[in-house]
């Protein structure tokens, strides 16, 4: 079954016209992702041709929905672009909107997520910035590459992109129900608590990980609502032990100023809880190895 | 990016926000013209990025041009918490009769805005926050409705300001909101809000941060870049659109995706406990691509370094395969060689994921003696502390 993406999901592409776009369609579509076409206003009414499976262009996010039943759009439009995209998805009342987009503004993210709780949060938004949501074996949406790990039941969410891929590398062999790339932006749609309150309650999940990095107190609040809500074990990492005061390390979102936000204080919340803390990404997979060993 | 304060105070008067009238001088003469300018007693406060400057000493009174000139001299290539002074703002002074405290900021928790606000306000803010937290209100600002002189009316009763300034502070609540929006700030801080002995208010400081995501709209914002405080490795690498950050250990470090980076940093930390305390020199995000030429610019750039003494290449092929990353490996020693850099330092190389196999195999072909390939990430930040460690 998996958490919000499963083989019945059927995706479309806001942006597929793009050079990002038309290449990550292709990589979803071989992925085994049921896409049923994209948007261009200016190309409303074409096809495009991605290695024989020919996908419609539809004008909005709304004409799209209508034509093809489609209930999962990915987002590629440039960051100018990304909140008018995102509102249109929200109107259009799509249940998820994957915004893999880079570089949106803070101001622009806070605005179309103010949009959707006004609307009563009707879609579930991943991102932005963000690797989008893979389920291995079902569908893939997003740039998660879909061929390194393999289906199975962990549950993972991360912030980070390529983190992810090297955890979802290491347990290809036990493999995943779903994994979800939140996003390392300030400001995201979808949290950690979101996605281990959909994990606890997914039967084909057995087990978490959860990758966070520094800054924001976003892992100290998922560990308070582990100790409160979640029965399954929770294994966890946390980059940037050693990363300087006060610096950016690339994520918008990973700087640490003063001393919230630390690793080491992510790390003893989380411990705090009974979550075993990795010191490297591969000790992290040996904890979580046991733990699926043992069941 | 965080502004001076000089820089926050003009942006805030842009924005026809009350401020002291001042300017910023970055030698004792030009203190000279601007004290001349302003005429009577000024306030000489040292320009860094850093808090507590009062009370390392460098903001100070001054009576006419001389004692100006002086004091500025005496502030100018100060050492505050290891920020050099290079620059000084003068401003007129202000018969201060309370203080107070007004901020918006991002409020990462609940994907919204905030404003803090507090009557008691000045230097010992934090404190009042955590000893008597009813002192300081917090309001959630909705990003899309804003602060209007309604909602600016509920923050001003909340915080409880006294009825003589009600009318002052909402009307810089909601100019202040104006300019956070149109200049996409993510933090916007006045401490103190000065109410002078005539009852007029005025912004005495200016903590500003800017998203730098917004630079598309905000052509005005480069000029704000303060070049001579800018690395000129981390300079040198933003001209060839990399991510990097120099920190101050021996292992260079080049790796995809920001995570994967600091992660590999904390890897190699813990590695060099066991090396003589070796550290990561840099984060280097090369991002998913890794192409050879874009590899070649990583490279370039860290071993530039001179403070390198190995170099830890850790690459998961996820989109990018490990074939196509271990050929740019090859390909970017060349073409640095091509270009005339003399390349001795040691690469461990690191590769897994998409065809880490034919990657590795690549690696071995080569045979060049400065690739050493180690299959794990644990194993590889392990021997590039260990070569560090003996190249120091």
């Amino acid at each position: 079954m998996a958490i919000w993406l499963t083989k019945d999901s059927k995706v479309i592409v806001q942006g597929m016209t793009g050079s990002e776009g038309s290449k990550h369609t292709r990589r979803m579509l071989a992925a085994g992702t049921n896409i049923v076409g994209g948007t261009n206003p200016r190309k409303a009414g074409q096809t495009v041709d991605f290695d024989g499976t020919e996908l419609p262009v539809f004008a909005t996010v709304a004409d799209a929905m209508k034509e093809t039943g489609a209930d999962v759009t990915v987002i590629f439009v440039p960051p100018q672009f990304t909140k008018a995209a995102v509102i249109e998805a929200i109107d259009a009342g799509i249940d998820l909107a994957v915004v893999i987009t880079e570089g949106v503004p803070v101001h622009d993210t806070a605005a179309f997520w103010a949009y959707n709780v006004a609307k009563g949060e009707r879609t579930r938004i991943i991102g932005p910035n963000c690797p989008g949501i893979a389920s291995p074996g079902a569908s893939n949406a997003g740039i998660i590459p879909a061929d390194i790990t393999g289906s199975g039941r962990i549950g993972l969410v991360s912030k980070s992109g390529t983190l992810t891929y090297q955890m979802m590398y290491e347990l290809r062999d036990i493999g995943f129900s779903t994994c979800v790339g939140i996003g390392g932006d300030p400001i995201i749609g979808t949290t950690h608590i979101d996605a281990l309150a959909a994990f606890e309650a997914d039967p084909e999940t057995d087990a978490i990980v959860m990758i966070g990095e520094i800054g924001g107190d976003a892992e100290e609040r998922a560990a308070e609502f582990i100790k409160a809500n979640v029965t399954k074990p929770v294994v966890g990492y946390i980059a940037g032990f050693t990363a300087p005061p006060g610096k950016t390390m690339g994520h918008a979102g990973a700087i640490i100023s003063g001393s919230a936000g630390t690793a080491d204080a992510k790390k003893a919340a989380l411990e705090a809880v009974g979550v075993k803390v990795g010191k490297t990404p591969t000790e992290t997979a040996n904890l979580m190895r046991e733990i699926m060993s043992n069941r | 990016m965080d502004l001076y304060e000089y820089q926050g105070r003009d942006l805030f008067e842009r924005h026809g926000l009350p401020v002291l009238a001042g300017g910023v001088a970055t030698t004792p003469e030009e203190a000279r013209a601007i004290a001349e300018r302003l005429g009577g007693r000024v306030v000489v406060k040292a320009q860094v990025k850093v808090g507590g400057r009062g009370k390392a000493g460098g903001v100070k009174l001054a009576e006419g041009a001389e004692e100006t000139v002086a004091r500025a001299t005496d502030i100018l290539g100060m050492d505050i918490k290891g920020h050099t002074v290079h620059k000084v703002m003068i401003t007129v002074t202000a018969d201060v009769a309370e203080e107070y405290y007004f901020s918006y900021l991002l409020d990462r928790a609940n994907r919204t805005f905030l404003c803090i606000a507090s009557v008691a306000g000045g230097m010992d803010i934090e404190q009042v926050a955590a000893e008597t937290p009813d002192k300081v209100v917090k309001a959630p600002i909705d990003a899309n409705t804003g602060v209007d002189e309604a909602k600016a009316r509920e923050i001003v009763a909340a915080a409880g300001f006294p009825a003589e300034v009600a009318d002052q502070v909402v009307e810089v609540a909601v100019k202040l909101w104006q300019a956070f929006v149109a200049e996409d700030a993510t933090l916007v801080e006045v401490n103190p809000l000065a109410k002078t002995a005539d009852g007029k208010l005025l912004l005495l400081d200016a903590k500003v941060t800017l998203d730098e995501n917004a630079a598309f709209r905000h052509p005005d914002h480069e000029a704000l870049v303060d070049q001579a405080a800018v690395d000129p490795l981390e300079q040198a690498a933003k001209e060839k659109d990399l991510n990097y950050v120099k920190l101050d250990g021996a292992v260079g470090i080049i790796g995809n995706g920001a995570g994967l980076v600091m992660s590999t940093l904390d890897v190699v930390a813990y590695a060099g406990e066991r090396h003589g305390g070796v550290k990561p020199a840099n984060f280097l995000d090369i991002g998913g691509g890794a192409s050879a030429a874009v590899m070649a610019n990583g490279l370039e750039i860290v071993l530039s370094d001179p403070s390198v003494k190995s170099v830890f290449v850790n690459v998961f092929g996820g989109i990018t395969a490990c074939d196509a990353v271990a050929n740019g490996i090859v390909q970017a020693l060349a073409l640095l060689e091509q270009r005339g850099e003399q390349v001795t330092k040691p690469l461990v190389v690191r590769l897994d994921g998409n065809n880490a196999e034919a990657g590795r195999a690549i690696l071995d072909g080569a045979n060049n003696p400065l690739i050493e390939r180690v299959d794990t990430m644990d194993g590889a930040a392990e021997r590039a502390a260990e070569l560090a460690a003996a190249g120091v």
